[in-house]
């Protein structure tokens, strides 16, 4: 454990009854300071994480340690965390100011530094002079800076966010992904955040992990994920991408779609099975002579920024491209691509094994 | 124009029940008030009712109402919290109404024997050597079987509270360091006064009235507002006090229903925040 470390989690799994666990043998560290997101569909057990961390939940085995000291025993009122909740929970019988103020008074603080402390927190979420309304007179936005602020007061060194924005209009969401990731970054707390919506995963946070069926698929930062994603389902739940099954001929070899291309992986066995995946943005139209693969174009979408193709391969595997370029339904065209922009998954890789090849890559370079 | 007037139509029955079973008998009451014993007008029964006989009376009748009221929601909060808490809570509940629409003088009546000198209670005193016990007309009986009868009562309009709020708030508050108990008195409570003022309600106003478990279980020891209506117009055959009584009883009623009464905000919300 480093120093950094805050809360650690070593194998731990939890389920009801005896039935499927919702967390499978979860270890993972956190460190002070940073944005952490939990990203997944629901019921991949991303909730249960933020819960068993709040102390609502007690695991069925395996251990939490925050800030080096077990804590699967200690109740939530005494835990160092503060929890934004989905719904905001926001207490309808009390007003702005008394809501931010609930846990202060608990602790018994003097009247003065609790008013201080409630108005500075009510400032540095935007809602100087809104003390005294009442909860129901304040809109989906609003209440979600009053929660923020309830948590905030506390001084908490851990802030977790249950799905904060899922219940904003868009337009909304956008906003309170700034100034929830510029508040992370003026508090210098360790936020941990929970969503199913990857793009506001891509957007906010230093770290991700990328859940599913209770088991942490993958972590890292928003640019390696993207890049370079673990398996089918990574790739597929983050941003929109084609997977292809395809056959590693040899090291910076790899043959999909019936033909071989040059690629930037190595290290794999030869005529090993992987998956092929080749963000629609890395695509490139061109010419039928000029491309690397031919394709067919089926359907295309305009979506403001580019226009979104659905071409079919010579084997009907389907290649969607985003391109600002035009083409005819019908067509065939030309797709280009870079050796970079096809990465190549093993199948059933563990995200060790995965990290450990990724290194080596790291290495090769080096020695160049 | 057509649909309002037929609307009128469709509120006759209820106007008509209004008129006949409430406003008409509530005049009654205050005309019979106004005539002593001889038939002649006068004040004289209002005079009356301010003698110390009757002030202590009242005092005494709102002191087992409160009693009652006080055992009642004791007893019924716990329950419908941990009603709330069940799997099946809807037919617990049910278990639990099903009771209150067995008639009143029935139950009444099965106390008699429960608690009489030959009763299972006795009998089982008897097992660890307790000489017999007069159970029946005391102030326990008594309050016993009305908090009995009245627990369903209680427990109805507290238990649709607590099922209606938000458990997330609850997580909340022990999130943000409350332990249970203050959790209970900083949010659950306050969350749930609407339905426990409701419960206050439908328990200290009928208990304020009670006659028949005062006669059969207290043996009129316990004199009630009601036993005392019951008394002046049966007994001493007083139409004029008795009605007094009746309107005295009435403004009591009117008062605890203002001191009770929904300010709409704690529900409203609960039901917003959802």
């Amino acid at each position: 454990m480093t120093d950094t470390s805050i809360i650690r989690f070593e194998n731990i799994t939890k389920s009801y009854d005896g039935a499927t666990p919702v967390l499978d043998n979860v270890s993972f560290e956190i460190e002070r300071g940073k944005f952490y997101t939990l990203l997944g569909p629901s019921g991949c057990g991303k909730t249960t994480i933020l819960r068993l961390i709040a102390g609502f939940m007690v695991p069925t085995s395996g251990e939490i340690f925050f800030n080096g000291k077990k804590i699967n025993q200690v109740p939530a009122n005494e835990r160092q965390v503060n929890t934004v909740f989905q719904d905001y929970a926001l207490f309808p019988h009390l007003n702005v100011f008394e809501n931010v103020a609930f846990g202060l008074r608990i602790k018994k603080l003097k009247k003065d530094e609790i008013n201080r402390r409630v108005l500075e927190a009510l400032k540095f979420v935007n809602l100087e002079g809104y003390e005294n309304r009442e909860i129901v007179e304040m809109s989906g936005g609003q209440k979600q800076r009053v929660a923020i602020a309830r948590a905030i007061v506390n001084d908490p060194e851990v802030i977790l966010l249950d799905e904060p924005l899922s219940a904003l209009d868009l337009k909304l969401r956008t906003e309170m992904q700034y100034e929830l990731r510029e508040l992370q970054q003026r508090l210098g707390k360790t936020f941990i955040f929970v969503t199913h919506d990857q793009e506001e995963a891509l957007a906010m946070s230093d770290e991700i992990f990328v859940m599913n069926a209770g088991v942490i698929q993958q972590s890292g930062t928003p640019m390696d994920i993207y890049d370079e994603p673990i398996n089918r389902f990574v790739a597929d739940f983050i941003g929109e991408s084609n997977i292809v099954p395809g056959m590693m001929i040899a090291d910076y070899r790899v043959e999909f779609g019936g033909k071989e291309f040059e690629c930037a992986d190595r290290g794999l066995n030869s005529n090993e099975k992987v998956d092929i995946v080749i963000r629609p943005e890395d695509l490139e139209i061109t010419t039928v002579e000029r491309g690397k693969m031919t394709v067919t174009v089926d359907t295309q979408l305009f979506r403001g920024v580019h226009y979104e193709l659905s071409t079919l391969d010579a084997d009907g595997n389907e290649w969607l491209v985003h391109s600002t370029k035009k083409a005819a339904v019908g067509d065939e065209i030309g797709l280009d691509f870079d050796p970079e922009a096809i990465h190549v998954m093993r199948l059933n890789e563990t995200e060790e094994e995965f990290d450990k090849r990724l290194e080596s890559y790291g290495e090769e370079q080096h020695a160049k | 124009m057509q649909s309002s007037s037929k609307r009128t139509y469709y509120l006759i029955p209820y106007l008509a029940w209004m008129l006949l079973f409430v406003i008409a008998p509530i005049i009654l009451v205050v005309y019979f008030s106004l005539f002593d014993l001889h038939g002649n007008f006068s004040f004289v029964n209002y005079q009356n009712f301010f003698t110390s006989v009757y002030l202590k009376l009242t005092l005494s009748s709102f002191w087992y109402a409160l009693l009652i009221t006080g055992f009642t929601l004791l007893i019924a909060y716990p329950t419908a919290y941990w009603l709330t808490k069940t799997k099946h809570k809807h037919l617990w509940l049910l278990l639990i109404i099903i009771p209150s629409w067995i008639n009143l003088l029935l139950k009444t009546y099965a106390f008699i024997g429960i608690f009489g000198v030959f009763g299972p209670i006795n009998a089982f005193l008897g097992m660890f050597g307790i000489d017999q016990q007069q159970i029946l007309y005391t102030d326990f009986s008594f309050i016993f079987v009305s908090v009995y009868i009245f627990i369903p009562f209680m427990i109805l309009p507290i238990f649709n509270s607590l099922d209606k709020m938000n458990p997330t708030l609850i997580d909340a508050s022990r999130d943000l360091g409350a332990s249970t108990w203050t959790t209970f008195t900083k949010v659950i409570f306050p969350l749930t006064i609407n339905g426990v003022k409701s419960g206050i309600q439908a328990v200290f106003i009928p208990s304020l009235s009670l006659f028949m478990i005062t006669r059969l279980i207290a043996g009129n020891k316990v004199i009630t507002l009601g036993t005392a209506i019951e008394q002046q117009f049966l007994v001493t055959q007083n139409w004029g006090m008795g009605s007094t009584i009746a309107v005295f009883l009435i403004l009591f009623m009117v008062i605890i229903m203002m001191l009770t009464g929904q300010k709409d905000k704690g529900v409203l919300l609960n039901g917003q925040n959802k």
